[in-house]
């Protein structure tokens, strides 16, 4: 019982063992090791609860002189992520029916990544947290090289040197830390910030450094979400990369940033990060606007909705960088900064839903039309393949924010959050949802409308399987949209406890 | 027991130099027999053995008060177990040598012997004598089976060597001459208290004499060009534990004789005020610059030889940083270092070069060796990753502790460190995509999903003698980096013993 | 002087004596009985009776350690003495054993008996403590030498070794003798001792210096330092090879020997100190330097022979006991060392007809227990440890470091001569990379006899042995 975590991080890798011995039976090996996984973490996720704090909890000492401990445990946040990031895997497997060559060591690898992941939003102690977060790279970083599309080359490349150079600074900033410090406990930090005795420590030991480690800290993150001008490894590596890779890339890989954020350098920095609120916000408008701008001007499906991600998860930084408000006291503020909070942590599983679902229809229609996936190449897809069309549909309203799914409850809580907390960057930040308004839109009208290429003509529409498979996760986005409170009862808590240990 | 790792590799020397000519598999079994002998000695005396280990202590030398003193201290142990790590590994990778053998093995073994006896040894002569020992027989191991401009890549490391070897002989006379001539013992002469203008100089002639071979930018121009030149199994044990020969010097004996040499000297100049800051920039420079110029070679041995040099650099700014973290960090460093770069060695000298017989990463790039030679393509992503520092092997734990050790005393250094250690990736990822993961630039591209179609290079299959040291390396980093105590339970107490000084550094 | 003052000074000359009468009884042997014979059973002969000579020279000397002197102490004994003297013995019965089958005279019998008079008049060298007892010594050494030389009679190269070396030497012995004269004239003896004692309360003065200087230039000559070197390479490089052989072992022995004996003497006047450092550091530095560019293996060793020359000199010029038992330790070693090198170059000399680097070609293939022992001495040369030529530069190094005389050179001169050790390993190295890297061009087994073979492991052994108990050595040698 109390290894759970444990047992759940282990589980795909003894899969990954398991698949890249078997060979072409790897898919199903895999299929059925991430379903387990799945269903365990919704097991987990629905025995959180409304407690707010940290449950599952395992803690031993690993090397004491270091401060390194092996500390697991989840509250909501990390509940929730387990489910995403199993969710995204699922739905990336099923995805990945036409791999050919090495389908060993291709789902192997998925599932590692698997692995790397569940650790990641589990570890509660900088050195394992950070073992997750780089070895989860290595299995991204081969699945976009071995099976990616023709510059897969230089586009892995930019995506590991990229998320590399983010991580040692966050690794040199941790360090520091323990300097300062002598422990690495995300928690026992957190609260050492939460009193100012880390501000303290840091300067005595460092000297005036904090401002320089936040950085750190946030380079590390802002390079995963990304947060722009981070983000040029980003529309790359999601083209390149198999689409079937991508979904696990934008689903679930590039929570963590935001996950990070959240967890570790919001509490920790929040000082620091206090003192740049203007600037991030600024960036995080960037992001939102400028992310959605250039998801106009793409002429290739994959690159349009790598944008969009840019874009998206740009509403999330925006509600997190807004809430970076002393609180205590006024109970306005926080009753806003929880709504913001919370939009953004529903976000995190929305966009997560909405985008893998997206790239998933993408990799079945990248099937269909042997591997085109230029805006210009269709249109009039509706006629010959109707249901594919109305499912596909779903998806992208849901990614556009219409109300009564998903995408609107977390858009809308975000901007009810940051409206009164900074109004400006909000403001600016509607731009964006007009925007991606137009391209969702264009999307729509260029492959589903007009007239039909005589290419296409013999394009098959959707088998029933594939129906089935991709029915739960439409009604998932669906109900999502219709009851936000299956998610939210149990992120609200951990909001509210997360926001009370903030001190900015 | 311990004093039986030389003994043993000495006589597995002359024995094999003497009575084995033209019976190699005679002379390759003895030799393996040997190290594992070697080996098997250092594990027991590893987990047996805790604190100061006096081993052997006879008159040697009376008149000059020259005494035959070997004992053992966590570093010790640590090291030790790593040469003999090293050595096996090294006999299984040359197993495939058919070229005069008996004298190959004899000189490795010698070698050996050498490495072992600096690391045991507690008086200084004696130190001084098997320092000198174990870079003798490197010569010839690298001119007579070496490869690429082999007498040059030798002769330039014989002479860096032995000027690095006349630095420390000097000081140590000086040392001898001034603490009155009784005693080279280094306990006692660590008591002695050397005059601070004394130290002065003598600290930085002997710690730079030390660090030529440790590969001190620089200094270091001949590792690369050594290591390149040297046969796998001397390229193994040079980057593995000779390299660490100098490291161990730089701290057993520079920095414990002379503490006082790394105070500041009551002026500076650009920020640089006491040899300490000298050296940390030098160590920071060799980090960052071994890697720069990794990220540009063509030749897949070099790329390895100068990563070499920046992981030295990191020991010697663990060194510089002169507190406990960055010690311990410095000389697990040490010893992740020499399994790692065995491996490496291996891989790129033995296990591809014997194939295909050439290094280029262009012509490698052709060879498709992720399909064809696929234990090889993996084998380097796991020792890239953790020559890389990727968290879970040896490599990290070690920078891990050197980095904190350097925040606490130079922060502006450790971001530049940092900057290393980006490049450190970027060169191993793009020799590791070069070499193996390279797209067929002949031919059509083959969509992706599909299976390619051209024909590829057939290799002679991995030798269980391969595989063997491949598992050794491989299970020692894994084991350091999943539970660093094992080795930290030994040298932590080790660091501890040190002069006072040597850990109380803090702030530069 | 009376009859019993005679048999005083045969108690401690038996040992010359001997020698003298051994190369007498060669003579006649050899051109009484053995012309008949062929050239290489008169050698033979000769050889082996010269050797018996030593050996019962060195026999009797080793009887008799003690502390002795006669003529007023003109001529001493003692246990360095003692030493220094049998160690010429061995060298020269070394010299005379691996000379057995070189080829370069059929007059074995004057050779053996020439080489037996110079042994003498080094061996004289070694125990005179008076101006007048050393230079005829030395003249009886140098004149032995000059016709040893030339020995190779339809060798011209030999002839101008030999022509170098006599001019060279004749120059200095008279420089030397000019020297002493001034020494006499200023103290009015001949005696070392009484000169000491003088020149501590006499005042400084030019004719001293010039006394000084003349005196050094002799007999930095005889050890080959700089800036009278220039026969060392040229005769090294032409003498037959055992004479070459003698030349670079005994002869120094015993000039190192009388050197320490004079600085003794002259080291209160100032001036003989900065003198033998000048020679020191000069000979280190270009000793080493011109080595580097040599190609013949021979010139190679005349160059270090220089540079060890230089060395010395240091252990020399810090004149404490250590120091000079350093010295000690060192001529000996080095010359056991010398004379197992040219074995070598001998043999290989003899198949190649040639000492160039490249006639060492491929030595370890041809003869691997021939270039183990080269690889021996000339690491031993270069100071590795463990050999023997390690410890003895230590032991220098830290006797001249200890010298309250050199507190002001010492470290500075010092880091010269281990700068310049470093060096010497590049030229040793280009010897050894011939033998042990490049394969070889007569892929032939080199002919070495079993004598030859069995001196020369019993040499390496002995530099390895030493090197890794040096304590023997010091015993030996004693510091007093």
């Amino acid at each position: 019982m109390s290894h759970v975590l444990s047992f759940l991080t282990a589980l795909p890798v003894a899969g990954a063992v398991l698949a890249g011995l078997a060979g072409a039976r790897a898919r199903m090996i895999a299929l059925a090791v991430s379903l387990i996984a799945l269903a365990g973490s919704v097991w987990i996720w629905f025995s959180v609860g409304t407690v707010g704090r940290m449950v599952f909890v395992e803690r031993s000492v690993w090397v004491p002189d270091l401060g390194i401990e092996y500390h697991l445990g989840v509250d909501g946040l990390g509940a929730m992520m387990l489910v995403l990031a199993a969710l995204v895997t699922v739905i990336s497997l099923f995805a990945s029916r036409s791999v050919l060559r090495q389908p060993g060591l291709y789902f192997g690898l998925v599932l590692l990544l698997e692995a790397g992941l569940f650790g990641t939003f589990t570890a509660l102690n900088f050195f394992h947290w950070f073992l997750y977060w780089e070895l989860s790279l290595i299995p991204a970083f081969f699945l976009i090289r071995l099976w990616g599309g023709p510059r897969r080359g230089p586009a892995a490349t930019q995506f590991f040197v990229y998320t590399m150079v983010g991580s040692v600074a966050l690794l040199l900033s941790f360090l520091a830390l323990f300097v300062a410090t002598g422990g690495m406990d995300f928690l026992a930090l957190a609260q050492l910030a939460s009193t100012g005795e880390l501000h303290r420590l840091v300067e005595a030991h460092l000297g005036h450094l904090e401002m320089l480690l936040a950085c750190g800290v946030l380079l590390g993150f802002a390079v995963k979400v990304p947060l722009m001008p981070f983000h040029t490894w980003l529309p790359e590596t999601y083209a390149e990369a198999p689409t079937a890779i991508t979904i696990l890339l934008t689903g679930a890989m590039s929570k963590m940033g935001v996950y990070g954020l959240i967890r570790i350098a919001l509490p920790i920095f929040g000082r620091e990060l206090f003192a740049l609120r203007g600037e991030l916000l600024t960036l995080a408008v960037l992001t939102v606007v400028a992310g959605a701008w250039a998801a106009v001007v793409q002429k290739d499906l994959k690159r349009i909705f790598a944008y969009s991600s840019i874009n998206h998860l740009g509403y999330c930084l925006l509600a997190l960088f807004a809430v970076l408000l002393p609180t205590a006291g006024d109970p306005a503020r926080t009753l806003s900064a929880s709504a913001a909070l919370d939009g953004a942590i529903l976000q995190i599983f929305n966009h997560g839903l909405t985008a893998a679902t997206i790239f998933w229809f993408l990799c079945m229609l990248e099937e269909r039309s042997k591997g085109a996936l230029l805006l210009d190449d269709f249109g009039g897809l509706r006629k010959k393949v109707p249901v594919f069309c109305g499912l596909m549909g779903i998806a992208l309203f849901s990614s556009l924010g219409l109300p009564g799914l998903n995408g609107f409850v977390s858009e809308f809580l975000i901007f009810r959050g940051v409206f009164p907390l900074a109004w400006q960057a909000a403001t600016v930040a509607v731009l964006g949802l007009l925007i991606t308004a137009a391209v969702i839109l264009t999307v729509l009208q260029r492959v589903f409308s007009g007239p039909l290429r005589d290419r296409w003509s013999a394009m098959p529409d959707l088998t029933l399987t594939e129906r089935v498979a991709v029915a739960p996760a439409l009604v998932l986005m669906l109900l999502l949209g219709l009851v936000p409170q299956i998610l939210l009862g149990v992120i609200n808590p951990t909001v509210l406890h997360l926001i009370d240990g903030w001190r900015f | 027991m311990l004093a039986w790792t030389i003994y043993l590799s000495f006589g597995g020397a002359l024995l094999i130099a003497l009575f084995t000519q033209g019976r190699p598999q005679m002379a390759r079994a003895l030799a393996l027999v040997t190290a594992l002998g070697g080996l098997i000695l250092a594990v027991l005396a590893f987990f047996t053995q805790s604190g100061v280990a006096p081993i052997v202590d006879a008159a040697w030398i009376p008149a000059m008060g020259i005494r035959y003193t070997l004992s053992a201290d966590g570093i010790s142990r640590v090291l030790v177990l790593l040469t003999g790590f090293a050595a096996v590994a090294g006999v299984l990778f040359s197993w495939n040598i058919d070229r005069r053998v008996n004298e190959f093995f004899g000189f490795y073994l010698a070698l050996i012997g050498g490495v072992y006896g600096v690391f045991l040894s507690a008086d200084l002569f004696l130190f001084f004598v098997f320092y000198e020992v174990a870079i003798v027989p490197k010569y010839f191991l690298i001119a007579i089976w070496g490869s690429t401009r082999r007498e040059y890549g030798a002769m330039k490391l014989a002479l860096y060597s032995f000027l690095g070897s006349a630095m420390v002989l000097v000081g140590l006379l000086a040392a001898y001459a001034i603490s009155g001539g009784h005693t080279l013992n280094l306990a006692a002469l660590q008591q002695f208290a050397f005059p601070v203008s004394f130290q002065m100089w003598a600290f930085p002639l002997v710690f730079l004499g030390f660090a030529i071979l440790a590969g001190i930018w620089p200094l270091h121009t001949w590792a690369p060009t050594g290591h390149v030149a040297a046969p796998t199994a001397a390229s193994m044990l040079l980057a593995g534990v000779v390299m660490k020969l100098g490291a161990y010097g730089c701290l057993r004996v520079a920095m414990t004789l002379f503490p006082h040499g790394l105070d500041p000297w009551g002026w500076s100049f650009l920020g640089i005020g006491s040899w300490r800051a000298v050296f940390a920039l030098l160590a920071v420079i060799g980090i960052v610059y071994g890697a720069a110029v990794a990220l540009i070679q063509n030749d897949f041995k070099f790329v390895i030889g100068y990563s070499s040099v920046s992981h030295m650099g990191l020991v010697l700014l663990g060194l510089m940083s002169l507190s406990q973290i960055g010690l311990d960090g410095a000389v697990l460093q040490m010893f992740s270092h020499g399994v790692l770069a065995g491996l490496l060695f291996a891989t790129v000298g033995r296990i591809v070069y014997e194939r295909t017989h050439t290094r280029d990463l262009s012509a490698l790039s052709r060879m498709h060796l992720s399909r064809t030679l696929p234990f090889a393509a993996w084998l380097f992503v796991l020792a890239g990753m953790a020559s890389m520092g990727l968290p879970g092997f040896s490599g990290f734990i070690a920078e891990l502790q050197v980095l904190i050790g350097a925040w606490a005393a130079f922060p502006v250094f450790t971001v530049i460190a940092g900057v290393g250690i980006v490049v450190g990736v970027a060169y191993t990822w793009r020799a590791m995509q070069k070499a193996f993961f390279s797209d067929a630039p002949a031919g059509s591209s083959p969509s992706a999903l599909s299976l390619p179609s051209q024909e590829l290079h057939v290799f002679d299959p991995i030798t269980w003698a391969e595989k063997a040291g491949v598992v050794l390396l491989l299970a020692a980093s894994l084991a350091v980096g999943l539970a660093p105590r094992l080795l930290l339970d030994q040298i932590t107490p080790a660091v501890l013993a040190l002069p006072h000084t040597l850990l109380t550094g803090g702030r530069l | 002087m009376t009859a019993a003052a005679y048999g005083n000074l045969f108690s401690i000359l038996w040992p010359e004596s001997i020698l003298e009468i051994v190369s007498l009884v060669i003579l006649v042997v050899d051109l009484g009985w053995m012309r008949g014979e062929t050239t290489a059973t008169r050698m033979r002969v000769a050889s082996l009776l010269g050797s018996i000579g030593a050996v019962l020279s060195f026999a009797w000397l080793e009887m008799h350690v003690g502390i002795a002197s006669v003529m007023g102490g003109a001529l001493v004994s003692s246990p360095t003495v003692v030493a220094a003297q049998s160690c010429i013995l061995i060298l020269t019965t070394l010299v005379l054993l691996l000379g057995l089958s070189v080829r370069f005279t059929r007059n074995p019998g004057e050779y053996v008996a020439l080489v037996l008079l110079a042994t003498t008049g080094m061996m004289l060298v070694a125990a005179a403590r008076d101006l007048l007892i050393i230079f005829v010594a030395l003249e009886m050494l140098s004149l032995s030498l000059y016709v040893l030389a030339a020995f190779a009679k339809d060798s011209a190269a030999s002839a101008e070794a030999a022509l170098k070396y006599y001019l060279f030497g004749g120059m200095s012995a008279a420089f030397m003798l000019f020297g002493f004269s001034y020494l006499y004239g200023l103290t009015g003896t001949t005696s070392l001792s009484a000169i000491a004692a003088s020149l501590a309360i006499a005042p400084l003065t030019p004719l001293a210096l010039v006394a000084l200087v003349l005196a050094a230039v002799g007999l930095g000559f005889k050890v080959a330092a700089v800036p009278f070197h220039l026969w060392a390479p040229d005769t090294y490089l032409g003498a037959p090879a055992p004479v070459a052989a003698l030349i670079a072992s005994g002869s120094k022995v015993a000039s190192f020997a009388v050197l320490i004996a004079v600085t003794a003497a002259l080291v209160p006047a100032w001036g003989w100190t900065a003198t033998l450092l000048c020679m020191a550091a000069a000979s280190i530095v270009l000793g080493n330097l011109s080595a580097l560019v040599q190609s013949s293996v021979r010139r190679i060793l005349a160059c270090s022979a220089i540079a060890h020359a230089g060395y010395m000199l240091l252990g020399i010029a810090a004149h404490t006991l250590a120091g000079d038992q350093s010295v000690m330790t060192y001529a000996v070693t080095y010359a056991l060392t010398t004379v197992g090198a040219f074995g070598v170059v001998a043999i290989v000399e003899r198949s190649a007809g040639s000492d160039r680097l490249d006639a060492f070609a491929g030595l370890s293939a041809r003869s691997p227990l021939l270039a183990a022992t080269l690889l021996v001495f000339l690491l031993s040369l270069a100071g590795i440890p463990p050999l023997v030529g390690f410890w003895v530069k230590f032991q220098m190094f830290a006797a001249v470091l200890r010298a309250p005389l050199a507190s002001g050179w010492g470290l500075g001169l010092v880091m010269l001569a281990i700068a310049g050790s470093a060096v010497s390993l590049y030229y040793y190295l280009q010897v050894l990379k011939r033998a042990y890297v490049t394969p070889a061009v007569i892929s032939a087994p080199l002919k070495v006899t079993r004598l030859e073979l069995f001196l020369l492991v019993a040499i390496a052994v002995a530099v390895v042995l030493l090197g890794i108990f040096p304590d023997m050595l010091m015993q030996w040698i004693p510091a007093v």
